[in-house]
């Protein structure tokens, strides 16, 4: 309850911040729009020439483009701005007062910085989202839609440890910040199932860089091509990366001793 | 123009200098440019092998050589200048650069030549290590390859002068983010990046025939593939040379206009 309050603090800093820069707004707006319509552009193209890729239909490919906005939208409201703020905290010895407040510093240092105008990439993914759903309807059950909640939420935490793990090597290497341009290279390819990349990238997109559960797994959820085996390899990933990152954070902030100490 | 050289062999040493101390930066930046013709590599593959080996006059193989050739083209011309101005720009670098007698364009374009040479440590194995992979095959044309050099030197020169032009917008604002995707999703459509330009409608074709983006990429990779034939040629030379003079007259105005403009941040 009390991280619950915690959040929405942080979420109302944040509403507050960017009110001052509204324009961002509209600018997020049109960058989301342009990536979207390459995305939707893609899909044109690829299915005017062949009905299925890899397999897999046109709605699903939909789908599979929602789960990408989604998850990439929180990436970019949430996780990126937080852990690139504690990274420059680690670097200039500002961290020594996130460590000195009343809460878990995991917490607070994940949540830290929220870009709210980001979220126009949630608000375009769910239009998207709702018009594969809709075209996929008729296959669609309660069964199916729990599935997926979980998958995403799976994906997100999955992208969420594997973040925090690399930020937390900023403890030891102080200059860590390309290590997210990295994962945003990678990211683009989740938008494309990753079943249609050779085994040696495929390997690199799911056990590397967790791109495919983050994508891949949630909307083959929706499109009801998910095993079981999958489904429970998803959630045992996600509970064992949030451990091993959370025991990891300690180890870190163990190691930790200020910038200037 | 001889009076240029000892001034760019200058410029060569220091950005060869600077950039090998950034080396794991340089290879990380890399690898955006890597993933997203691979991508689309794979993508029209796969399309190309579920449509029995073909599709709109492109064989399987020839998707793999024309992504890879992309991927080199695209390297090869690429620049960063429209992200780099408004950084010089906000921390009063520039007002440095105003300072010495001579156009600050040389200096950034022997800085990305610097950084090309640099790389191609890495895009020259990558290619082969790719071409091997997906076990392209390649014949070219002698003619092609003797063409191709002077094709891409004129793709660069055009590309680096309109995008060294649309940079000098940071003179009027600093926000440019959304401007330069949009310059980015544009030229994606029309370059031929997303997927060769004859799977397109005809109507984006001809666009592209219009715009100056399929003359920066579309066109030498074509031309390596030994799809262009001698007449497509020099029409593409033709559009090459109006879109570089055009780009030419346009930077010289903008950044008359903009220097006048100029008022160094903080003073």
């Amino acid at each position: 309850m009390f991280y619950f309050r915690l959040f929405a603090t942080y979420v109302r800093v944040g509403i507050l911040g960017e009110l001052e820069y509204r324009a961002n707004f509209w600018i997020n707006m049109i960058q989301s729009a342009l990536d979207l319509s390459v995305a939707l552009g893609g899909l044109a193209v690829v299915f005017s020439h062949t009905d299925t890729l890899g397999g897999w239909r046109p709605e699903e490919l939909l789908a599979l483009i929602g789960v990408y906005f989604l998850i990439g939208g929180l990436i970019r409201t949430i996780i990126r701005p937080s852990m690139t703020q504690f990274m420059d905290q680690v670097r200039q010895g500002t961290l020594d007062f996130t460590l000195t407040k009343p809460a878990d510093s995991q917490v607070l240092v994940s949540i830290q910085r929220i870009e709210i105008w980001r979220l126009v990439d949630v608000l375009i993914a769910l239009p998207v989202l709702a018009t594969a759903l809709v075209r996929l309807g008729t296959r669609l059950g309660l069964v199916e839609t729990a599935v997926f909640a979980v998958t995403l939420l799976c994906g997100g935490l999955i992208v969420y440890s594997f973040w925090l793990m690399l930020s937390t090597c900023a403890f030891w290497f102080v200059k860590v910040e390309n290590i997210q341009v990295i994962f945003m290279s990678m990211w683009q390819a989740g938008r494309w199932p990753v079943s249609i990349y050779p085994a040696w990238l495929r390997s690199v997109l799911t056990f590397l860089v967790p791109v495919a559960f983050a994508t891949t797994v949630p909307a083959s959820a929706v499109s009801g091509r998910i095993t079981t085996s999958t489904l429970l390899g998803t959630i045992a990933l996600a509970a064992a990366l949030l451990l091993v990152s959370r025991w990891f954070w300690r180890v870190g902030i163990r190691f930790y001793s200020g910038a200037s100490a | 123009m001889f009076a240029y050289y000892p001034i760019y062999k200058g410029y060569f040493r220091t950005a060869l200098m600077v950039q090998f101390q950034y080396r794991i930066a340089m290879l990380i930046w890399l690898l955006g440019g890597i993933i997203e013709p691979l991508m689309y590599l794979v993508v029209w593959r796969t399309v190309s092998e579920q449509q029995g080996g073909s599709v709109g006059g492109y064989e399987t193989n020839d998707f793999v050589v024309y992504f890879i050739a992309m991927m080199m083209v695209s390297h090869a011309t690429f620049t960063w200048i429209m992200w780099e101005y408004v950084y010089r720009i906000r921390m009063g670098l520039f007002s440095v650069m105003l300072l010495k007698p001579i156009h600050p364009i040389h200096s950034d374009i022997a800085d990305n030549i610097g950084y090309k040479f640099l790389t191609l440590t890495v895009m020259g194995p990558l290619t082969l290590l790719l071409a091997w992979f997906f076990e392209a095959t390649w014949q070219p044309l002698p003619w092609t390859l003797a063409a191709f050099v002077p094709v891409l030197i004129l793709a660069f020169l055009m590309r680096f002068y309109w995008e060294w032009s649309l940079a000098m917008v940071a003179f009027w604002t600093t926000r440019i983010d959304a401007m330069n995707q949009a310059y980015i999703v544009v030229g994606l459509f029309f370059s031929g990046k997303l997927a060769p330009l004859s799977l397109f409608p005809e109507i984006v074709q001809r666009a592209a025939d219009i715009l100056p983006f399929r003359w920066m990429l579309a066109f030498p990779v074509e031309l390596l593939l030994g799809r262009i034939t001698p007449r497509e040629l020099l029409i593409g030379i033709g559009a090459q040379l109006f879109w570089l003079f055009a780009g030419y007259l346009f930077m010289q105005f903008i950044y008359r206009a903009g220097i006048k403009r100029y008022a160094a941040f903080g003073a």
